[in-house]
């Protein structure tokens, strides 16, 4: 068994490879959810009934939707033979008797099409019994309105250090949440074979929590549901825990009707059914010395999680976990919290609380850079930690010496200082139009808190012509983890990447396995996948040394060949050892399985090593605002990030780019607006569809887009030596976010802290040019700002 | 009635048995054919795109790409349609599909299909040229596109054309959340140009397929495509309930997302008498029915203000299909044509059919067309045959589009000038129309008369700013606050004599051809 991180000569892992479905995504072949359901006869559509008010005790009478032709079933509570429960938490009645949010589904609808299960949903007459909502986090931290537990990470003595720092700083730094618009909208397909076993083809980053929902809602053992996953479009972290009760939906319609049942949310209902990134509220004070170091920090951190906990706790936790970002804190005191809102039961979302942990240091950083008059890039570098300094948490900063490496390249290859002089001289020559270029760094936790989830397995299968196909526990939703699967496998097999196929993620084939999130996928089942190959390549050693006259520990396979050390007349196929082992009854399958080492945590006192290691990135963003508007553009962006030794580069490119441009639309464009009015829609959620909600297009990427993975980056303690890739470059969008604040600035007098409203809207941008403006402008004249400047055109 | 059909991936297929509100895409996944995806039922994702032979204006046929999610089917008989099941196969990759599968143009795979669709469109485009060297895209540092303001068309260009002539705005209208967009912006930029015996570019050579006059019931709906306009306002003078559907991007989402039916659909989108463009003296004739695409292409930069409002109205999926007609007849105070039209003093030509059938014609200013909140001076019976530009058009104009994005958004505020300087610099006439800000789209009246007759210089522009600022009735909704919108109608102006008195390049002063 070779270690963990070793490569073996010539692997298919860091070959440039493109998506295993690319093929079949271009031409319309890949088959998601729903199409499956649109190819089967008999099928019938599910169909909620929502509420409309924000928070009311509900009585339904669904008879008036049996009168509607072709409605063949409606969905009550009453006919739950389990649990009436669609989390984890004992907090989501699957049918509630009281609505908690605007949207919240009451009954589902079955009918033998769309049109009648939509209009016996209509049909359905719901009595409101209204009771006194909260719709904002500030609501609900008056109220008092809070959920689960909440948690403090401290350490040194935060209220000492501040009493003793030179420079304090004080604010509420608030930011909104984001919707996942994954493409491919909420969908799950459940039929009742043959043999009464419930198989449920659902899209879902959490195949064994979904089977364990809908074997818990339908009252049967796990064993009695079979959850497949062929392929999401888009996953983002909702579809980790959102999906379990709608496929408890289907399967219930199934179990009900013996007939199979799709649910497919038109993206209406996805928006205003499903949880999305959570908002958070924090109150901070910050101490630095005169020259910039961080002395203390002081949080309160409010998560707005909505209705329901769902998996608000390990957000904050993750939250709090990510507020130092990459900068040593002496003395922190962090106190996280979770509101109790009545909106959608916010969730994970692609940084699953880091983005926000990291959003208060990095807008504490770029507010006060300026008051102390150090560039905001000078002190983020000099706040980096050091080697052998540990986060607040308790856990040694492994590889630290990497992010100062990291920012040093990336300067030199964005062409910093030169850009920064240039820019300087731009924006002095333009009145209306302001560039600024901010550098931002991120470093990253990797594995889930939570350190059972921490496991993974595998069933690999080698067949009598050599021909192997892989199964594993993690799910594909754009990322490439299939494709890494069959470059791990490939590598660890010595076979081509044609030789390998992959089956689809089933709970039949490997139980009890974990979400595909926290970026874990590839590390955790590409270490399952590696172990069962390796398991069935030494069995076949056994046999190639016998066949080849060496030593079973001299022989190499490599390219789908088979040889012996010494050995140079004689060269096997994989194929030709596979068949000689069946021939002498040597077992060529087996299950992999496994475990990250060295973990431990503990949640009461937030304190522990929880994660394996660290992913460390920067990047440096160039954006122009117009004066005018608020309106702006990013212009170029460079990015150097450390995946490790990459197992496939393109795919951790893509990844790198597609979570950077989703950051910069959380940041800057994505708003959710909710009716906070007192009137009959209290509530509802105004962004609720692709016309409202805006996500990043074509006019949001960055013109000039330079992204390179970090060299020589071998991670000891994942797969081949590569590192996860999902989550940690979201962050590094901040890099967006603070150049839109120093471009900003260069509107008002310098030395002035710029606040920003985020999302950064064109409005919330231009709103923070007339305020830098009104500071740098004469009191009577303020006014007057736009009239009394000098116009300057452009060049 | 003839046979009732299309044509998709060249093979008929009955279109009996349809419910009468069904869109192409439902049909579509209905029949088997799920590589076409519904992301948003509303023409915003461009999952859904498909492609459409259409009469290119040689007389051949073009393949234009549209949303799926928005086309009732029925509108589609006697049509062929093009879905990327029917471009390639895993085994035989059409070439716009290979250059994204290996550019990594593909992560969760969803959104591609319409990806492959929209760039097909551009890749079979007839009137696509490779650039010369020299137009390739500036360097970054290069100061040449510093003149590009954050919605300044123009420069844009640069940036947004790739040397293989391909124009990114074709996939305007497609989103992914995947990517970032580089990939896919690649495999667009390194495409060739259809090889000979491509079946698609050999399509091209012959005439697009007629429009079949359709009288189509299901279950006591109908769905009626007239042979002729005055067919077609005698159904309206009978059937006062008839609804008209010319590209479907407007009702398509009243259906999808508010359930809403027609017991009658009058489809008006091929009637040849709505589809003309007349280039005169002293007028542009524009057919309601015309799609947006084909007026930008057809008109060649020759309304500037237009030229310059066609590639921010939304997206080029929805421009291939919406009309002109469509948008004025909706009334919506944010339709981005009717503050560029307003700016032009456009006219607005009424057609309706009396008791004999003989076909009456009125022309309405079009500052006199709204009358309220989706209200117009339209009467029931009468129908949009055309608008009508007078010229000569203004020297100076400009279009201001102000929104959270730059492709395919819907206004906060729209700003259109029209503005005449004379040689002495004297503003001599000015027209400003205005979206976004009351309940109809509206000429600012006084802000022009503050400009008319007074020397184009900061101090008139600042005096009107203030005046135009004032203007309307603004609302705070889930786009923008009053507050920004009232701004930016201060700030409109400014803006303008900015670019204008400083571009050296002259961006915004054509004078029209």
């Amino acid at each position: 068994m070779s270690a963990l991180a070793d490569r073996p000569a010539d692997p298919v892992v860091g070959l440039r490879a493109a998506h295993e479905s690319a093929a079949l995504h271009v031409t319309g072949a890949a088959m998601y959810t729903d199409d499956l359901a649109a190819r089967d006869h008999g099928v019938l559509t599910a169909w909620p009934v929502q509420s409309t008010n924000a928070h009311a005790r509900v009585a339904v009478d669904v008879a008036p939707a049996y009168e509607v032709p072709g409605v063949v079933r409606v969905l009550t509570a009453a006919d739950v033979p389990g649990l009436n429960d669609a989390g984890i938490k004992h907090d989501e009645p699957l049918f509630p008797s009281e609505a908690m949010f605007l949207g919240h589904a009451l009954v589902w609808v079955l009918g033998e099409t769309p049109e009648a299960a939509r209009l016996g949903a209509a049909a359905v007459r719901v009595e409101y019994e209204p009771l006194p909502s909260l719709i904002t986090v500030r609501d609900a931290i008056a109220a008092e309105s809070y959920q689960g537990i909440a948690r403090t990470v401290a350490r040194g003595d935060a209220a000492a250090a501040l009493a003793d720092a030179p420079r304090v700083f004080t604010g509420v730094t608030e930011f909104g949440g984001q919707e996942h618009f994954y493409l491919e909208t909420q969908a799950s397909y459940a039929i009742r074979d043959s043999e009464g076993q419930y198989f449920v083809q659902c899209s879902t980053q959490h195949p064994s929590e979904t089977q364990e929902i809908v074997a818990h809602v339908l009252g049967v053992p796990s064993n009695e549901v079979t959850v497949q996953q062929l392929r999401m479009g888009g996953g983002f972290g909702g579809k980790e825990m959102q999906p379990h009760g709608l496929a408890a939906i289907a399967a219930l319609g199934a179990k009900l009707t013996g007939r199979p049942v799709r649910l497919r949310l038109n993206r209406t209902q996805d928006l205003t059914m499903t949880g999305k990134r959570h908002p958070f509220h924090i109150e901070w004070r910050a101490g630095f010395s005169e020259d910039g170091f961080i002395q203390a920090l002081e949080a309160t951190l409010t998560a707005d999680g909505g209705w329901s906990l769902d998996l608000s706790e390990p957000v904050l936790g993750r939250a709090l976990c990510h507020l130092d970002n990459a900068y040593w804190i002496p003395n922190v005191h962090a106190h996280g919290r979770i509101a109790k809102t009545n909106k959608t039961s916010q969730t994970a979302f692609r940084g699953f609380g880091g983005p926000q942990g990291v959003f208060l240091i990095e807008d504490i950083l770029g507010r006060v850079a300026p008051e102390l008059g150090i560039e905001a890039a000078t002190l983020r570098e000099q706040n980096f930690y050091r080697p052998g300094q540990a986060t607040p948490y308790g856990q040694t900063v492994k590889d630290a010496e990497r992010m100062p490496r990291i920012w040093t390249e990336l300067k030199a290859e964005s062409d910093f200082d030169a850009r920064r002089a240039e820019i300087a001289a731009f924006n002095a020559a333009h009145e209306d139009r302001k560039r600024a270029l901010a550098i931002t760094p991120i470093k990253f936790g990797i594995s889930f808190n939570f350190a059972a989830f921490n496991q993974a397995g595998a069933l690999v299968h080698v067949y009598k012509d050599g021909s192997v196909l892989i199964n594993h526990g993690g799910t594909e939703m754009g990322q490439g983890l299939h494709t890494k699967m069959l470059q791990v496998a490939a590598t660890a097999l010595g076979l081509e990447l044609h030789q390998v196929r992959l089956a689809p993620t089933r709970t039949d084939k490997v139980p009890n396995t974990s979400a595909t999130a926290a970026s874990s996928g590839a590390d955790l089942n590409g270490g399952a996948v590696k172990n069962a190959c390796e398991q069935i390549r030494e069995r076949m050693a056994k046999v190639a040394g016998r066949l080849l006259g060496v030593d079973e520990r001299d022989v190499r396979f490599s390219g789908g060949v088979v040889t012996g050390l010494g050995n140079r007349e004689q060269r096997l196929s994989f194929a030709e050892v596979a068949e000689a082992a069946y021939l002498q009854r040597v077992q060529l399958w087996a299950a992999g399985y496994y475990r990250t080492e060295g973990l431990h945590w503990n949640p009461d006192v937030m304190q522990g090593s929880p994660f394996k290691y660290f992913a460390y990135g920067a990047a440096a963003s160039e954006v122009e605002v117009d004066g005018f508007t608020g309106a702006y553009r990013v212009r170029r962006v460079d990015i150097v990030h450390d995946v490790g030794d990459s197992l496939s580069p393109m795919l951790d490119i893509g990844q790198i780019e597609g979570a950077y441009v989703q950051g910069v639309g959380w940041l800057t464009l994505e708003e959710l607006r909710w009716d906070e009015s007192d009137g009959p829609a209290r509530g509802r959620l105004l962004t609720q569809s692709a016309s409202t909600y805006k996500l990043p297009s074509f006019s949001e990427m960055p013109e000039v887009f330079n992204v390179r993975l970090f060299e020589d980056a071998r991670e000891e303690g994942a797969v081949y030596g590569s590192k996860a890739v999902g989550e940690p470059p979201f962050m590094l969008a901040f890099s967006a976010r603070e150049a839109l604040r120093e471009a900003v600035a260069a509107f008002g007098p310098g030395g002035r802290a710029v606040e920003l409203a985020s999302p950064a809207t064109p409005e919330a941008v231009y709103w923070a040019v007339e305020a830098a403006r009104a500071a740098g402008a004469p009191a009577e004249a303020v006014a007057q700002t736009d009239a009394s400047r000098e116009l300057v055109g452009a060049d | 009635m003839e046979h009732h059909a299309v044509t998709v991936n060249g093979r008929s297929r009955p279109l009996d048995g349809v419910p009468t509100h069904a869109t192409a895409l439902d049909w579509l996944r209905d029949t088997g054919l799920t590589g076409s995806k519904e992301g948003c039922a509303e023409g915003e994702c461009g999952a859904c795109a498909m492609l459409l032979a259409t009469p290119a204006d040689d007389g051949g046929t073009a393949w234009t790409a549209v949303n799926a999610c928005l086309v009732p089917v029925h509108a589609l008989s006697g049509q062929e349609l093009v879905t990327a099941e029917g471009l390639g196969s895993p085994e035989a990759l059409h070439p716009v599909q290979e250059k994204l599968a290996e550019a990594g143009g593909s992560q969760c795979g969803y959104c591609t299909p319409g990806f492959a669709c929209s760039m097909a469109g551009e890749f079979y485009r007839a009137d696509r040229v490779a650039q010369d060297a020299s137009a390739e895209p500036c360097p970054v540092h290069d100061d040449a596109p510093s003149a590009a303001a954050p919605d300044d068309p123009e420069s844009a260009a640069d940036a947004e054309h790739g040397p293989n002539g391909f124009d990114l705005h074709s996939l305007s209208g497609n989103l992914c959340r995947c990517t970032g967009y580089r990939p896919i912006r690649d495999a667009a930029y390194t495409l060739g140009f259809p090889e000979a015996g491509d079946p698609l570019a050999e399509r091209r050579e012959r005439p697009a397929p007629v429009a079949v006059p359709t009288d189509y019931a299901h279950e006591g709906d109908r769905f009626v495509r007239p042979a002729s306009l005055a067919e077609t306002l005698a159904i309206l003078r009978d059937e006062p309930d008839a609804l008209l559907v010319a590209g479907s991007t407007d009702w398509g989402v009243e259906v999808n997302l508010r359930g809403r039916r027609a017991p009658l659909v009058v489809a008006i989108e091929q009637l040849e008498e709505l589809r003309t463009l007349y280039l005169g003296e002293d007028v542009v004739e524009i057919g309601a029915a015309l799609p947006l695409s084909d007026v930008e292409r057809r008109l060649d930069g020759r309304v500037p203000l237009l030229a310059q409002l066609f590639p921010q109205f939304a997206s080029r999926l929805i421009r291939n299909r919406g009309t002109i007609g469509g948008n004025l007849g909706t009334g919506s105070p944010i339709g981005d044509t009717p503050p560029a039209l307003l700016a032009l003093g456009a006219r607005v030509v009424l057609a309706k059919a009396d008791e004999t059938g003989a076909v009456l014609e009125r022309e309405v200013e079009l500052a006199e067309y709204f009358t309220g909140y989706r209200q117009t001076v339209r009467e029931t019976g009468e129908l949009i045959r055309a608008i009508r530009i007078p010229l000569p058009l203004a020297g100076l104009t400009a279009f201001h589009k102000i929104a959270k994005r730059r492709f395919d958004d819907i206004s906060s505020v729209a700003v259109a000038f029209a503005l005449d300087v004379d040689d002495a610099g004297v503003v001599t006439a000015a027209r400003i129309g205005l979206g976004g800000v009351a309940a109809t789209p509206l000429r600012a009246y006084e802000a022009e008369q503050a400009l008319v007759g007074k020397p184009w210089d900061l101090s008139t522009v600042r005096a009107a700013s203030a005046v135009l600022r004032e203007t309307g009735t603004p609302m705070s909704d889930h786009r923008a606050s009053a507050d920004y919108r009232s701004a930016m109608l201060g700030t409109a102006l400014l803006k303008l004599y900015a670019t204008s008195r400083g571009s050296s390049r002259g961006i915004r002063t054509e004078v029209p051809a």
